[in-house]
């Protein structure tokens, strides 16, 4: 069995803002919905100050708390471990995203154009894929996966900080990083056991 | 008001004071009305405007996903809570002080459990998908539990409401006194053939022991499973295994809370001055008290075992608590909310008074209203990943609705006082010691009905006996 996940490398990562933007390109999600995010936070005080960056997106936990409580079964996950959300069953109840403790649910509120009240032809294209009222996430690019592609924020990443791949599979690219570099998960502490992975 | 003889003994007193709000409609009555349509007709404005714009109206953003809509469904379905503990746990122990507000705190409950679904709806981003909760409803899921619970909660509340009523309604429909009363219809179809015999009191009696006893258990895990929607997440100031008793707690805590409001408001609307006794207030005051007391005890073990801890996030949610931003709220709710409600009960003086304790109630409410938004939206405002603190503020919408959503709960309040009696007639006759005889025999046998306590254990007398023995010749 296969087991879909992601490993970020925050050594080389530089905060280019490409995987967010990457993001919104291939999913063409709307305005206040960023599936892909890049956290920054300044640590500590001078002389000791840090910045702290972090991409982040939805952790496909191999145990989904927000699977758990959905209580329309629109939230799934696939045989490779990918957790999607069919929108035409979401009640639009909101109760995964508050049990996901990564905060990586999105509410579609309303769908606007960009770039005023007329939706740009791309836009017109790319909004059929969403709805108004239903929670949505980042789905690992699900259609490019199936394709045999690697998701969006992965291939466009111009420091090839991320990598994506079978995390059971031990040669696989993933797994290899993941043997011989340090890595992290988000949140170990609470059992979600998420396939992305960071490295330090 | 027809047929208005001079009113003598206790019995046609009660008769009169209990059905003379049902014969006619005052002024201050339809001004109440329309006040009250005023407001559901704003809300009723600003929920058109949220199902043609969406959930983009409200203040919920992604962080707090949950804002004023889920803290008044966890409100209202705390204030469900009056009338199993007034009418079902009280009637188990037997205190009959309580006999003349059981159907209020039925009322209340019933209404409550009617207002608070509809918040979860309000809060949905696609409310014409209900069904699929049941088509391809996850029964894992707790708010699946909730759906189940609530709907089990309102059937069960209501039938039992229905059971107390009956005698009740017989009485409305052989009333002199509501003889071309427009719904007489309506007592005649709902009495079902009622005539206090004594097959019929023993049958009430078996069904209203089973249901009292039911309800309970259902009651509780109501709140259980509500407090269950927040407390199976992983979010850090939810994660906590007291949640369900404290949502027990603090349901007893509020729903006595209103009890005493409406208990105060319908004894100056309808002259029950007699039968709501200043004795009735401070025993519910004692309760409000003896609950404030539990809700500040789970307060004080929450919050001391977590900031002992100061477990990854929590001492930034202890903080903004505490001293930062939401300090406000919470030291209103502490205060105003707990302390105060339990020193007004406690003082002597204040407790002498009627409008102190309603006082003490009014304050208990609006601080479990604010521990409700403080759990919803206080919770959800903390960060787990390294973000700042998450914003909400609720926009007209939201404070519509929610006016919208208490204005119905008084509404329906407002209009099952009007249809049927505010208070257990039929429960009060029957606890009366019979006077000697001299009122006709047909007239006895249609008021005085025998004892609660008889109906539980003994068996029935057959016919009105003194009261000495209280049970069969």
């Amino acid at each position: 069995m296969s087991r879909l996940g992601m490993v970020i490398d925050l050594k080389t990562c530089i905060a280019c803002y490409a995987c967010v933007v990457s993001c919104k390109v291939e999913n063409g999600t709307p305005p206040t919905v960023f599936w892909a995010k890049v956290l920054e936070r300044e640590e500590g005080k001078y002389p000791t100050a840090r910045r702290i960056i972090l991409p982040v997106l939805c952790n496909h936990c191999q145990d989904p708390p927000c699977l758990r409580v959905c209580p329309s079964g629109a939230t799934t996950k696939r045989e490779d471990g990918i957790v999607l959300v069919d929108a035409k069953k979401c009640v639009g109840c909101k109760a995964c995203m508050t049990a996901c403790p990564y905060d990586s649910r999105y509410f579609i509120k309303e769908i606007r154009g960009y770039f005023g009240e007329d939706l740009v032809p791309c836009e017109r294209v790319s909004y059929q894929k969403h709805q108004e009222g239903v929670v949505e996430k980042c789905t690992f690019c699900v259609e490019r996966v199936k394709k045999g592609l690697e998701p969006a924020c992965v291939q466009v990443c111009p420091a090839s900080c991320r990598h994506f791949g079978d995390l059971d599979d031990p040669n696989s690219e993933v797994s290899r990083l993941l043997k011989a570099r340090l890595s992290f998960q988000l949140l170990p502490e609470i059992g979600t056991k998420p396939s992305v992975y960071y490295l330090t | 008001m027809e047929a208005v003889k001079p009113v003598v003994d206790f019995e046609d007193r009660l008769e009169e004071r209990a059905f003379s709000p049902l014969s006619h409609i005052s002024a201050k009555y339809a001004l109440l009305v329309a006040v009250l349509l005023v407001f559901i007709g704003l809300g009723v404005y600003a929920y058109q405007t949220q199902f043609r714009e969406g959930l983009v109206v409200t203040g919920m953003r992604d962080r707090i996903s949950w804002g004023l809509y889920v803290t008044m469904f966890v409100f209202f379905i705390g204030i469900s809570m009056a009338g199993t503990l007034i009418s079902a746990i009280l009637r188990i122990a037997h205190a009959e002080w309580r006999l003349p507000i059981t159907r209020m705190a039925e009322f209340v409950t019933v209404a409550a459990l009617v207002i608070a679904p509809v918040f979860i709806l309000l809060d949905m981003g696609q409310p014409t998908r209900l069904s699929n909760l049941f088509i391809f409803g996850r029964w894992q899921s707790p708010l699946t539990w909730d759906v189940f619970g609530l709907t089990t909660y309102l059937i069960g509340s209501a039938i039992y409401l229905y059971l107390a009523l009956i005698p009740d309604l017989a009485l409305c429909r052989d009333s002199k006194r509501l003889k071309s009363h427009p719904l007489k219809w309506l007592f005649k179809a709902f009495a079902v053939e009622w005539r206090g015999t004594h097959s019929q009191h023993h049958r009430l009696a078996r069904t209203l022991g089973i249901f009292m006893i039911v309800i309970i258990p259902v009651a509780v895990s109501m709140h259980t499973v509500t407090s269950w929607i927040f407390a199976m997440t992983l979010r850090e100031p939810w994660d906590s295994t007291m949640y369900a008793a404290y949502f027990v707690g603090g349901a007893l805590y509020s729903g006595v809370g209103v009890l005493i409001i409406l208990m105060a408001v319908l004894r100056k609307a309808f002259h029950l001055e007699e039968y709501f006794k200043l004795q009735h207030f401070k025993n519910l005051g004692y309760m409000l008290a003896a609950f404030s007391l539990i809700v500040m005890f789970f307060n004080v073990s929450e919050y001391v075992t977590e900031g002992f801890k100061l477990k990854g996030d929590m001492h930034l949610y202890l903080e903004r608590m505490f001293v930062g931003p939401l300090a406000p709220y919470y030291w209103t709710y502490a205060l105003s909310g707990m302390v105060l409600p339990a020193l007004l009960v406690a003082i002597p003086a204040t407790r002498r008074s009627i409008g102190f304790i309603v006082l003490a109630a009014l304050l208990a409410n609006i601080g479990m209203w604010i521990e409700r938004y403080l759990i919803v939206v206080g919770g959800l405002s903390l960060p787990l990943q390294p973000y700042h603190p998450a914003i909400y503020s609720p926009t007209w919408v939201e404070w519509s609705l929610m006016a919208a959503g208490i204005a119905g709960f008084i509404l329906l309040i407002t209009l099952i006082v009007k249809i049927v009696p505010a208070v257990a007639v039929w429960e009060m006759l029957e606890h009366r010691k019979p006077k000697p005889v001299e009122e006709p025999v047909e007239e006895l046998e249609q008021t005085r009905q025998p004892g609660l306590r008889v109906k539980l254990g003994s068996p029935f007398p057959e016919k009105p006996t003194p009261p000495v023995d209280g049970g069969r010749k």
